[in-house]
């Protein structure tokens, strides 16, 4: 191959990377912004947040089995979550807020356990599948031998659109203003005669609704199974440490930049080690640094910056 | 209450002692998988498959009435550990069976054979068994884990391809799998990338296949990984460009996830529905009528394994006690397998074919792999030249 068609197909390859990890970084804010709020207002780990993203896929899932119908399988898993959230709330959470975060772990991590059994045991081990719907099914030729598909560019879009709803919604509703002010100073609210336990049932609930959405997205390109959430759980509290606990907008850029680094570190890594090192030598160093990039990220944004990048509170 | 409980004890005790050669005694099997987790899948096929065989022996494995005691290891080296000695101590087992990964039977294979409690691998096999640390107490009813990723090498090589794109987790298991692909094909690899363990997004991956344009990819992504990964290479049109070779992740356990993008993806395999021979059509029709699902290779090792426990037991007249003539009843393997080709190797590993197999759509609509061709004929793995049975 002639170095000029080299480089030409480096830069389209690097192209499709950005997109692959913008897409990565979309569907994490999706997971983090609930994250971030439930966080950052209530001071409250949910570490069951991940098994949140699961139920919405399993939710989206049961739906189509159903009625063979995307959008209510889209409105199963939006509503399923949020009744799953509201639920979790009332019955576990509730008890937790006022408790250390150990205790917060501990109990959530229980509610990991217990959904992804009890999801293993509903639907079974085999995971299954969601069928990219019918309209958005189509692929593009997005670079010499490989089809994008449609569907990749929908998460995106909707990732996009929902981040941009969420923006006006938290910054200029009634709603908003009283989440931002508690994740500020819930005293201070609650001494104004706001009822904060409404206002905390609301938050878990419309991040459960999130998770979910993120879920039902995922699940046409991923497969639903148990403990799909478990890895992505890790990487959304990434975000919003790098991004500054209780911002959404923190949660965005956060959330993007994981993505890009994640995404272009598994694709660059090991070719960028082979330029000095011996490819063996390479494919050993390649994949492990790649899987530290985000970590090593975070560490760097929290020495220049101890709350994160948008961090409501000065802790 | 206490008291009567005792005597009956100590009369149990005295009349198995009595009994000496104690035909009596029941055949107690500990029954080790993985039953929760996201590879349960794997775990439950093999089990299913194991206690059809003890249902098909009438309940009773070389003749002698068998209690099958099963245990989850979740996976996790020191839970199968503490499960194993339970299984030793408490329950007295005679046999130790099953275990789906490697990384578990690694962990569980010292304390149970130096307890000279019998252990066969109903899927798990590491080289650390089959080589130097071979033991008489250790039987595979499986294969080598090596055996799978050389068929694919050995294929690919025959095949003609000169440029191999080569895709695994990264852990130990992955970068055994592309040695062992390696072992057999001769060509270039053009590029060698290890993903993260659990990863489920491959669109940087297959990005990179597509940039790099092989003449076939050869993949190891065992469970969800694998759904995954040939989900998003159908997606990005890749099935059709490029052959798709794979080893432990286009199977029974994952077809039923995989559906349609599946079809035309080759794997290895020991063992499929369609073997002609009576035993294995038996085993696929009562498999299927009891369960209610298409039986994977691992639901035949555990058929095989419980069948060649009932070999041994059945070469030592049901003396359980006798573990001398139950191991060379072992080692003799005079057993039915589904496999029909099937006989031990030195180092109690089989020695046994290996064929290339194809995801494929069923007329009633499920899906199961079937036979392209044979790749290695009576094949044995390189580690038995080092073992040294005691």
């Amino acid at each position: 191959m002639p170095p000029e068609t080299q480089s030409g197909m480096s830069l389209t390859l690097a192209a499709v990377q950005t997109l692959n990890g913008l897409q990565l970084g979309v569907l994490l804010f999706l997971v983090a912004a609930g994250l971030t709020l439930v966080f950052g207002v209530m001071d409250f780990i949910n570490l069951a947040h991940g098994v949140q993203y699961m139920m919405g896929a399993y939710f989206a899932v049961a739906g189509y089995a159903l009625t063979s119908n995307f959008l209510a399988a889209l409105a199963f898993a939006v509503l399923g979550s949020l009744a799953l959230g509201l639920l979790l709330e009332r019955l576990v959470f509730r008890r937790l807020y006022r408790r250390s975060h150990l205790d917060q772990v501990l109990g959530t991590f229980g509610i990991i356990i217990f959904l992804n059994e009890l999801a293993r045991t509903v639907w079974g081990a085999t995971p299954r599948t969601l069928p990219v719907p019918e309209a958005l099914s189509g692929s593009i030729l997005l670079m010499d031998g490989l089809l994008y598909p449609v569907y990749r560019l929908a998460i995106l879009a909707a990732g996009l659109v929902v981040a941009a709803l969420l923006y006006v919604l938290v910054r200029w509703s009634r709603a908003g203003m009283l989440v931002r002010a508690g994740a500020s100073n819930p005293r201070m609210l609650s001494a104004l005669g706001i009822d904060v336990d409404r206002l905390f049932a609301g938050v878990v609930g419309f991040g459960a609704m999130l998770a979910g959405f993120a879920g039902l997205m995922a699940a046409p390109i991923l497969s639903v199974g148990s403990s799909m959430g478990d890895d992505l759980l890790v990487l959304a509290f990434v975000v919003i440490v790098i991004g500054g606990i209780g911002s959404i907008r923190g949660a965005f850029v956060g959330a993007l930049a994981v993505g890009l680094v994640d995404t272009l570190g598994r694709s660059f890594a090991t070719d960028i080690f082979k330029l000095f090192l011996a490819p063996a030598a390479a494919n050993e160093a390649g994949p492990a640094l790649a899987s530290m990039l985000i970590y090593i990220l975070m560490a760097g944004v929290l020495f220049f910056a101890p709350s994160g990048l948008f961090g409501a509170k000065t802790a | 209450m206490r008291r009567t409980l005792l005597a009956a004890a100590a009369a149990a005790a005295l009349a198995a002692g009595l009994s000496g050669a104690s035909a009596q005694e029941k055949l107690r099997i500990g029954l080790m998988s993985t039953l929760s987790g996201p590879s349960a899948a794997l775990g439950e096929h093999m089990r299913d498959g194991f206690l059809l065989a003890v249902k098909h022996a009438d309940g009773k494995l070389g003749g002698v009435e068998t209690e099958v005691i099963t245990v989850d290891d979740e996976l996790k080296p020191d839970v199968g550990v503490e499960k194993a000695k339970a299984l030793i101590e408490r329950d007295k087992v005679q046999v130790i069976a099953g275990v789906v990964f490697s990384n578990v039977m690694a962990a569980v294979a010292r304390p149970v054979t130096e307890s000279e409690v019998f252990l066969v691998s109903g899927n798990a096999g590491p080289s650390v068994l089959a080589g130097k640390g071979c033991n008489p107490f250790f039987f595979s009813a499986s294969y080598q884990n090596d055996q799978m990723h050389e068929v694919m090498g050995k294929y690919a090589q025959d095949k003609g391809y000169k440029r191999m794109f080569l895709i695994a987790p990264n852990y130990q298991a992955g970068k055994d799998s592309l040695a062992g692909f390696k072992r057999h094909f001769k060509g270039e690899v053009v590029d060698e990338v290890y993903t993260q363990l659990g990863q489920l997004d491959f669109s940087a991956e297959m990005a990179r296949i597509a940039a790099a344009k092989p003449d076939a990819v050869f993949t190891f992504m065992p469970g969800g990984m694998g759904i995954n990964l040939v989900k998003q290479y159908r997606q990005a049109g890749l099935a059709d460009s490029t052959p798709f070779l794979s080893a432990f992740t286009v199977d029974g356990t994952t077809l039923p996830a995989m559906k349609e993008t599946a079809l035309g993806l080759f794997s290895s395999s020991e063992w499929t529905t369609g073997l002609e021979n009576d035993a294995n059509r038996t085993f696929v029709a009562d498999f299927e009528k009891e369960y209610g699902y298409v039986p994977s290779l691992y639901a035949a090792q555990g058929y095989d394994a419980a069948q060649l426990i009932g070999a041994g037991v059945k070469a030592a007249n049901g003396d359980l006690a006798d573990k001398a003539a139950i191991r060379k009843g072992m080692e003799a393997a005079d057993f039915p397998s589904v496999r029909g080709d099937f006989k031990m190797n030195t180092n109690h590993f089989p020695i046994q074919d290996f064929y290339l197999v194809e995801a494929a759509k069923r007329d009633d609509g499920k899906f199961d792999v079937k036979i392209v061709e044979k790749v290695f004929d009576d094949y044995g793995d390189v580690y038995a030249a080092d073992c040294k049975m005691k």
